[in-house]
């Protein structure tokens, strides 16, 4: 049970993670001094603090924004964030700054001169953003994304502290409650363990589907 | 935004300082001796021995610290011979709980990284030093690890930044650190933007150091890039 939480969590807030890093990344690479300004700020602020602290942040502070900002839209009622929401959020503006990196470097690894193959052939920006640029940069970026994932997942575990009823919660309750803390960590570790292994696989295999086109010397 | 509320936690968050520092400092020595270790037993060329420390890496690298943090403080103390142990008053305090745990996660990932820049270091060098009549652990000492500790630099700085971050999580088996007491004072004042910015900027200057000191460090060890006088 906790670990279908852990996995939902963790799932949720890489995807988030990594629609938050391709605007990020999109920021960082644009021409605009403001957007590249914002994307550094968040980038070095997020990965220069305890993620603890992001996700106190989010779980003191995140129902009194949200509730400001349904204020500003004309709902004077009181917004509560549940834990999942909030859990989510925060490991993913963490995850997100992270993927920012990894996809900016893999954006930028992608050969000008394939895009200028790409207009010349008539593609629209649209198109080669779908046929050329996602498909290499997503190439370039899986090996990156892979580690992002990895933390992702172990991030999770300090949603407990949100009360939030992942893999790790309940471990912490089972623990107290039945005395045996190490019988029960133990098992929570190799479940983590058991969950990254499967994940190196996975991205492994995502790997050389994502490679299937490039010629090996 | 509440400034005068941010001006006086200050001082009161500086005094988490000192305890994030020795955990920080403590840990990343310790680890650095038990990275060495398990570097030099992943090469040593026996099976058994290299099987062990990658198992413990592995271990290491796939769990949440918090995990580890925890089976620590709470799971040691199950054990008899353990509360029966000489260690028993050390492994009884959140401290040396919080080093021994951050030292073991830093330990696996820094050996790693060690390996790693040992690996890399050109064998023709190696056999250089041979040729020159070194016997291995003067080539090793010599030859292989100054050139292999200027390779890793880049790759431990990241590591000493993820362990600045991960002194908070000593936080959670009640150590009063920095983010041990913002959370308290969060808890007792609700300001949390003003006191998560405070605690948030302590570890930002705290990293923006630690990749100078890094910096400076590569620098020193790569007099042969910078340009000749």
């Amino acid at each position: 049970m906790g670990t279908a939480m852990t996995v939902a969590v963790a799932v949720s807030a890489f995807a988030f993670g990594i629609l938050v890093g391709s605007l990020g990344a999109s920021a960082k690479l644009s021409h605009s001094l403001a957007l590249n300004v914002v994307a550094d700020v968040y980038t070095t602020i997020v990965r220069g603090i305890p993620e603890l602290l992001v996700i106190y942040l989010l779980f003191f502070g995140g129902s009194g924004v949200a509730t400001s900002i349904a204020a500003a839209f004309g709902y004077d009622g009181r917004v509560d964030l549940n834990a999942f929401t909030i859990g989510v959020l925060a490991v993913g503006l963490i995850s997100g700054a992270y993927s920012t990196e990894v996809i900016r470097g893999a954006v930028q690894s992608v050969p000008f001169g394939q895009i200028e193959a790409a207009r010349a052939c008539g593609m629209s920006r649209w198109l080669i953003l779908r046929r050329v640029l996602v498909p290499q940069t997503l190439r370039f970026a899986l090996p990156g994304l892979g580690n992002v994932w990895q933390l992702t997942l172990k991030d999770t575990a300090l949603v407990s502290v949100t009360a939030l009823a992942e893999l790790m919660r309940i471990t912490h309750l089972a623990a107290g409650a039945t005395r045996q803390p190490f019988l029960f960590y133990g098992t929570a570790a190799l479940l983590y363990l058991m969950l990254t292994t499967v994940s190196t696989a996975l991205f492994n295999r995502a790997e050389i589907s994502a490679n299937r086109g490039v010629r090996r010397a | 935004m509440n400034w005068q509320l941010m001006w006086d936690s200050l001082p009161r968050m500086l005094g988490g300082l000192s305890l994030t520092l020795q955990l920080i400092v403590g840990s990343l020595a310790l680890g650095a001796l038990v990275a060495f270790a398990v570097a030099l037993l992943r090469l040593s060329g026996n099976r058994v021995v290299e099987t062990l420390a990658a198992a413990y890496v592995f271990v290491f690298r796939g769990t949440p610290l918090l995990v580890q943090i925890f089976l620590v403080y709470y799971g040691l103390g199950q054990f008899e011979f353990i509360r029966d142990s000489i260690l028993w008053p050390f492994l009884r305090e959140p401290y040396w709980c919080a080093i021994l745990a951050l030292t073991l996660n830093t330990g696996a990932y820094t050996s790693e990284v060690l390996r790693g820049a040992i690996l890399s270091v050109p064998s023709g060098q190696v056999e250089a030093a041979r040729a020159c009549g070194m016997s291995r652990a003067l080539a090793f000492r010599r030859i292989v690890l100054p050139v292999a500790i200027r390779q890793m630099l880049p790759a431990y700085g990241n590591e000493v930044i993820l362990m600045v971050k991960a002194t908070s999580l000593a936080s959670t088996i009640t150590l009063m650190e920095v983010t041990g007491i913002a959370r308290r004072m969060i808890a007792q004042t609700f300001a949390v933007f003003e006191l998560f910015i405070v605690a948030g900027a302590i570890y930002l200057v705290l990293n923006f150091i630690a990749t100078r000191l890094i910096k400076f460090a590569e620098w020193r060890l790569t007099p042969y890039l910078r340009a000749r006088a």
